[in-house]
């Protein structure tokens, strides 16, 4: 995803971090910083729309609306504004999902402000991937957090939900709890994995695996058909 | 559909779905020598100096590796080291938090140092799955087969056999912190069909499930007894007695100053080199793989393995252009999708090794088949419609959430419209010789990850670089605490860097005084040259 090369030529304007500039229109609010000669370091990482660091608040011409994207998935529109919001400041909940006893109570305890929430909303408007956040926040105080799970499923940790959030939560790292302790403790270990690791541990597989470790390269490629 | 889309769909052929021609060996063993670029003599350099000197390998490795330090000689240490610790891990991606997770449960003090956060890497944009054979009538047998048939028998059997009898037991260390995986209706993990592949053997989590897995690890390794240091790329290593690794130089990108850390071992787990773009692909590559840890231990004369060998994924996004590189998960030909050039025809089955698959599409296109795109690239159709015709309505949308809201973001509905494609550069097949327990060629460092080479040969089968990070990961983590408690304690003015002294006067005489580039460069620059 570099900007080598532009199917348009046309220029818009935009403003980014307070400045104006003019950057060929079908670039994404990334490759804008480039074309300008910033150098992006905080607020970029995968350029594939799914590590969260690109957080980004703008506003398009003739609209009041403060909206929010990641930067390196948003097209640039001829009066566009924004800025990155490359870090959000949270409180983290310090646990290990492995001496939980108690999850659905312990989210309480962890995050004891998961219960304000006032139900405005704009958690969910906010957020980039979509996801339904007021919902999961409500599931996850009400112990469904198998809900949680499945509504979360995208989240990309960006925080922009945070950045909203009347009454100062950090709604992305619920959901991370609660999926996490849906999976740890709540979900049955998959049968499938128990019975191989089973016979791995009775050591089924160990005589032929180290027959073919005992074979020539010559053999161990004729056995397992390598072609080319 | 904005007008651009909407006039590139305008041009596209009726499809027919007549299936291609069947390869025989000797058809795969031409496509590969015509068409991939590992096989091609354009962009080659022949490396001169160090231990690889004599392979031929793509002219941005030999830049790489061939290059002058950040740090201008003479290389004097600071008086007192800024950190002193047991065991330095350079990289946070899935190798490198695996690594120290395991290490500091064993009392070990780590220090992760990495380029950007914890977690930007290429792992959290993972979309396919983890092979673990766990189907009735697969095993770790055959899945060691499958590997060994997929990698072109080049691959090291002791380090694949270690990958497929200990990937299920991680895999149940990833189920224990709480990582979801798709199920079935019995609770069983959901097997996926990926290429090359003799059984279903993929564990996913949709399309997410690097995101799935770098999500909860970093939780765990924040709330972990490691020292984490986020914006710190190390730039050089640091040698000590009998030539052993010491520790690292990071640059600390805010500060703009460097910081020495000592260190009783070292592992590297700083992934690929997806963004030094060899050969001028676009890559599917998080913004720091630049091959960093190649460069830093090949100064120190550290050994490499198929370093010549590289995996161009054959389904990245060519149109629109914002997208290029972006990866197209191969599942989505595992559950059915279909490709077309040009003409609506099918040209290769879709289920043959990504080299294949790769080197038929550029077949495809530098023969004139390719459709071309705006910007005058070229590409082929990729079809997920025929996804849901097969498996039912809302298939793809199921399956594959991230594609979906990824493409229609740009104006394309990939339940509708396909999706054109190109090789992308993908993965380093090889890299650092490694064994079982994660050791180079140089004592006290140790690498995990991409980083590291020999385990998939010179073709990567999908699913097993995921493995490969915690079953490795692991194990490096865990010789590194052995390691640094058998290491004789030595001081720090044993520490320096003579060997980046020696590589520079063994470059300079090899290149008779010409100016080297100079590396690890960190980061690609994508700045407009003349801004």
């Amino acid at each position: 995803m570099d900007n080598s090369q532009k199917e348009q030529e046309t220029m818009v304007h935009v403003s980014i971090n307070g400045r104006d500039f003019e950057v060929p229109a079908g670039s994404t609010m990334v490759q804008a910083m480039w074309y300008t000669g910033h150098e992006v370091i905080h607020g970029i990482g995968c350029l594939g729309g799914v590590c969260g660091a690109c957080a980004t608040v703008y506003r398009v011409k003739g609209d009041f609306r403060l909206r929010n994207a990641l930067a390196c998935q948003t097209l640039v529109q001829d009066g566009m504004s924004f800025s990155m919001l490359d870090s959000y400041p949270i409180q983290r909940a310090h646990y290990d999902v492995a001496h939980l006893s108690d999850p659905k109570e312990e989210l309480f305890t962890f995050y004891p402000e998961s219960a304000t929430c006032r139900n405005c909303n704009a958690c969910t408007e906010v957020c980039p991937q979509g996801i339904d956040v007021r919902d999961s926040v409500w599931r996850a105080n009400f112990g469904d957090f198998k809900a949680v799970a499945e509504l979360t499923m995208s989240c990309v940790m960006c925080g922009l939900c945070v950045s909203r959030c009347i009454a100062e939560m950090a709604p992305h790292e619920i959901a991370l709890y609660a999926r996490r302790a849906y999976g740890a403790k709540e979900l049955p270990f998959p049968t499938n994995l128990r019975s191989r690791l089973n016979e791995i541990e009775k050591g089924i597989f160990s005589r032929e695996i180290d027959r073919l470790l005992g074979l020539s390269p010559d053999e161990l490629k004729k056995e397992c058909e390598v072609k080319s | 559909m904005s007008d651009l889309v909407d006039s590139f769909y305008a041009l596209m052929p009726e499809f027919d779905e007549t299936s291609p021609p069947a390869l025989s060996p000797d058809d795969r063993a031409r496509l590969l020598e015509s068409f991939y670029p590992d096989y091609r003599p354009e962009g080659k350099a022949t490396i001169r100096v160090g231990p690889s000197a004599g392979t031929v390998v793509p002219e941005e490795i030999a830049a790489l590796l061939e290059s002058r330090s950040r740090i201008e000689g003479p290389r004097p240490l600071p008086d007192h080291p800024d950190r002193d610790v047991d065991i330095l891990i350079v990289g946070g991606g899935g190798a490198g938090i695996t690594a120290a997770l395991h290490a500091a449960e064993q009392g070990a003090g780590v220090l992760l140092a990495t380029k950007l956060r914890v977690g930007d890497s290429n792992t959290v944009m993972a979309e396919g799955g983890i092979q673990s054979a766990l189907g009735e009538g697969d095993s770790p047998v055959d899945h060691f087969r499958d590997t060994f048939r997929g990698g072109h028998g080049a691959n090291d059997p002791a380090l694949l056999s270690v990958l497929v009898q200990e990937g299920p037991r991680m895999v149940e260390w990833l189920i224990s912190r709480g990582i979801l995986f798709d199920r079935d209706p019995q609770g069983n993990l959901s097997l996926r069909k990926g290429g090359g592949t003799s059984r279903p053997r993929l564990i996913s989590a949709k399309d997410y499930t690097g995101l799935e897995l770098i999500r909860v690890l970093k939780e765990d390794v924040v709330n972990a007894p490691v020292e984490i240091l986020e914006f710190s790329p190390a730039v050089e290593l640091l040698q000590g007695p009998g030539g052993a690794c010491a520790g690292a130089v990071l640059w600390d990108l805010d500060s703009r100053k460097y910081l020495y850390v000592k260190a009783r071992t070292v592992i590297l787990a700083t992934g690929g080199t997806g963004r030094l773009h060899l050969g001028g692909f676009a890559t599917s590559n998080h913004f720091g793989a630049t091959g960093d840890g190649l460069c830093m231990a090949y100064r120190m004369g550290a050994k490499l393995v198929h370093i010549d060998s590289f995996q161009y994924h054959p389904t990245g996004v060519i149109f629109p252009s914002e997208m290029a590189g972006m990866l197209i998960t191969e599942a989505v030909r595992g559950a059915g999708a279909r490709m077309y050039n040009r003409f609506g025809r099918r040209f290769v089955n879709e289920l043959e090794t990504r080299d294949v698959v790769a080197s038929a599409i550029i077949r495809e296109c530098s023969e004139g088949r390719g459709v071309p795109t705006p910007s005058g690239a070229s590409g082929v159709y990729l079809d997920l419609a025929s996804i849901d015709r097969e498996a039912g309505e809302g298939t793809v949308a199921k399956r594959f959430p991230n594609i979906v809201k990824l493409m229609t973001r740009h104006q394309v509905d990939p339940t509708k419209f396909p999706i054109l494609v190109y090789p992308t550069l993908h993965y380093q097949n090889g890299g650092l010789q490694t064994d079982q327990n994660g050791h180079t060629s140089i004592p006290n460092l140790l690498v995990a990850g991409e980083a590291s080479g020999g385990l998939h040969g010179t073709n990567r089968l999908m699913g097993n670089s995921l493995l490969e990070l915690f079953v490795f990961g692991r194990r490096a983590g865990l010789e590194a605490v052995k390691e640094s408690r058998e290491r004789a304690p030595f001081s720090w003015k044993e520490v320096s860097m003579a060997h980046v002294d020696h590589f520079e006067q063994s470059l300079a005489r090899e290149f008779e005084g010409a100016d080297r580039p100079m590396a690890p460069t960190l980061f690609p620059d994508y700045r407009r040259k003349d801004s």
